[in-house]
């Protein structure tokens, strides 16, 4: 299981999420994805690039095609999901003639041929998959409740993306669920966390995300998993703004899912980058292991008990 | 008043009609309804006449045709199930709902479609567009009604304009969007400073902030300007955008 990857990090994952970034490349190298950095890469645009003019857009996210056409990669992988639905807007859009010529007059020269693009998450499920990580975890997350969110537009809308279901995407379930964690059913996957309203309307942000703690703990999760970096701002970085407003006290960790394949395929700290989380991971994995250790002492006590070895087992025997 | 005439009386003659006429008005008076404040507006009452919106003069064509060429999507074939609204995180925000945004484009109601504050505050979650029955691009349509509202002049909710402005202004100066950047300029311009203020320690400490932007290497910076550049020189677009800047 080898393969080579494009691979465009985007804005947020050299400042913000640079541990999105890190525990992404460790874990591709890790599990046999080679990933290729797409040279000399720019904004894609993101959301305000659409927001105000889509051949702006095009053109923005076309020259990163471009960028990774020249350099002889046949797909591009990122880990962002705002960066992946304007490099596919892009592509799925320069197959029209009018939009084309007008992202060319932009770009100044020849719009890119189509070119493939997916998430790392598709990557990691597609082409190393469940099996395939359970096969080199080294340190299973027994007995972490993880919520699995995928945030808005990682799976939507579906033709354009074209990976997993829309409504209950599974992928990270199936890989968080083959390192051992006990995958609890979310039905806040795809809901909204308010995104890059953050800045511009605090208010409908601390509404939305929320909701989504609420649901989590509700669920009995111990960390919300995430594959997004706006996803994460709002859940970790905001949980307090989030709190205050809605008098709340949630203290849930939100670890990108990279962050805890990582963990349990044993790699260095260092490349995973758990300390820049705001909301400590460590509580969250002390009570898992102290839930694994009871559950195991509990297994223990019945094979016990089976092979008629216990005390108690003993005084309910019939005297002699 | 409960009718009793719906089964039994079916099929009956319909009564003869009276041989003269009665105008509206009097037949109001005879059975005592108040005059109408819509047909009498003259009338000495002093309700307001009611507001009331004549759809065939106000159906704007030009409109419709310019929402269905931007957006790609057939327009006509929205009927109003309200899925989108349903699963939409931001109706409670919204001034009016997203369905009903769909409605007003259906009836080319320019000014209404365009001055709402829900074109603004849609997300783009995609929610709407998964959900369509009939596979209209809800929030690409959401997105082309943002772009002529933003050419009319309209900008109901302000920050979120100035926050998609001061993101590109940071990607054409950078190449890349300067994080920290964009946050300052933002919270002086948002005229909430300290918002997030709070958040400066936590982030500092992780490491979370770059003072300096993160430039590509090569010709990407200058590329990014070059493209923004030609964007700010386009030709003037060939709709007559009717300007308005009571919002400016």
């Amino acid at each position: 299981m080898s393969a080579r990857l494009g691979y465009y990090p985007g804005c947020s994952q050299s400042g913000t999420a640079a541990e999105y970034d890190s525990s992404t490349r460790a874990c591709c190298k890790a599990l046999g994805i080679e990933l290729v950095d797409v040279p000399d890469w720019t904004c894609c645009g993101s959301t305000p690039a659409h927001t105000v003019d889509h051949h702006l857009a095009g053109a923005l996210a076309a020259r990163n095609l471009i960028q990774a056409e020249t350099a002889g990669l046949d797909c591009v992988a990122t880990p962002c999901p705002s960066c992946l639905s304007a490099l596919k807007t892009a592509d799925a859009h320069l197959c029209d003639a009018a939009y084309k010529a007008e992202v060319e007059r932009l770009l100044g020269r020849a719009a890119p041929g189509p070119m493939p693009t997916q998430s790392t998450l598709q990557a990691l499920y597609e082409k190393v998959g469940a099996q395939g990580v359970a096969a080199q975890v080294k340190r299973p997350l027994t007995g972490l409740r993880v919520a699995c969110y995928y945030g808005c537009i990682l799976n939507r809308p579906p033709g354009l993306m074209a990976f997993d279901d829309p409504e209950n995407p599974v992928a990270m379930d199936e890989l968080l669920n083959a390192c051992g964690a006990e995958v609890v059913p979310f039905p806040f996957k795809t809901e909204c966390c308010g995104a890059a309203f953050a800045m511009p309307r605090l208010d409908m942000m601390q509404r939305l995300s929320a909701r989504i703690l609420g649901m989590a703990q509700n669920c009995g999760a111990d960390v919300i998993a995430v594959a997004c970096p706006l996803c994460q701002m709002n859940l970790d970085l905001r949980q307090g703004q989030v709190n205050a407003a809605a008098g709340a006290q949630y203290a849930m960790p939100v670890p990108y899912f990279t962050q805890l394949l990582g963990l349990a395929l044993g790699l260095p700290a260092a490349d995973l980058g758990l300390a820049k989380l705001v909301l400590p991971l460590a509580p969250a994995l002390e009570a898992a292991a102290a839930r694994a250790a009871e559950a195991e002492a509990k297994r223990q006590a019945k094979a016990n008990a089976k092979n008629g070895g216990t005390p108690r087992n003993q005084e309910d025997a019939p005297c002699a | 008043m409960i009718r009793t005439d719906l089964g039994a009386g079916r099929g009956k003659a319909l009564p003869a009609p009276l041989p003269f006429k009665i105008p509206s008005a009097t037949l109001r008076e005879l059975v005592g309804i108040p005059p109408c404040l819509h047909c009498n507006p003259d009338t000495d009452s002093e309700e307001p006449p009611m507001q009331t919106l004549d759809l065939a003069l106000d159906r704007d064509q030009a409109f419709m045709d310019e929402v269905a060429r931007e957006s790609g999507q057939d327009l006509k074939s929205c009927y109003q199930c309200g899925n989108c609204t349903a699963g939409c995180a931001y109706t409670q925000d919204y001034d009016i709902p997203v369905h009903q945004v769909m409605r007003l484009v259906q009836l080319g109601q320019r000014q209404a479609a365009l001055s709402c504050r829900s074109v603004w505050l849609c997300a783009t979650c995609q929610a709407c567009t998964t959900r369509c029955p009939n596979n209209i691009e809800v929030a690409t349509v959401m997105d082309v009604l943002r772009h002529m509202a933003r050419r009319a002049g309209y900008a109901p909710e302000r920050l979120v304009k100035t926050f998609a402005d001061e993101f590109l202004t940071s990607v054409a100066r950078h190449g890349r969007v300067f994080e920290v950047g964009l946050a300052a300029v933002f919270a002086l311009k948002s005229g909430k400073p300290m918002q997030d203020a709070g958040l400066g320690p936590a982030m500092l400490s992780r490491g979370k902030l770059s003072f300096l932007p993160h430039t590509p290497g090569g010709n990407g910076k200058a590329e990014v300007a070059a493209i923004f550049e030609r964007f700010r020189n386009r030709p003037a677009p060939h709709h007559p955008a009717t300007t308005n800047s009571e919002d400016e």
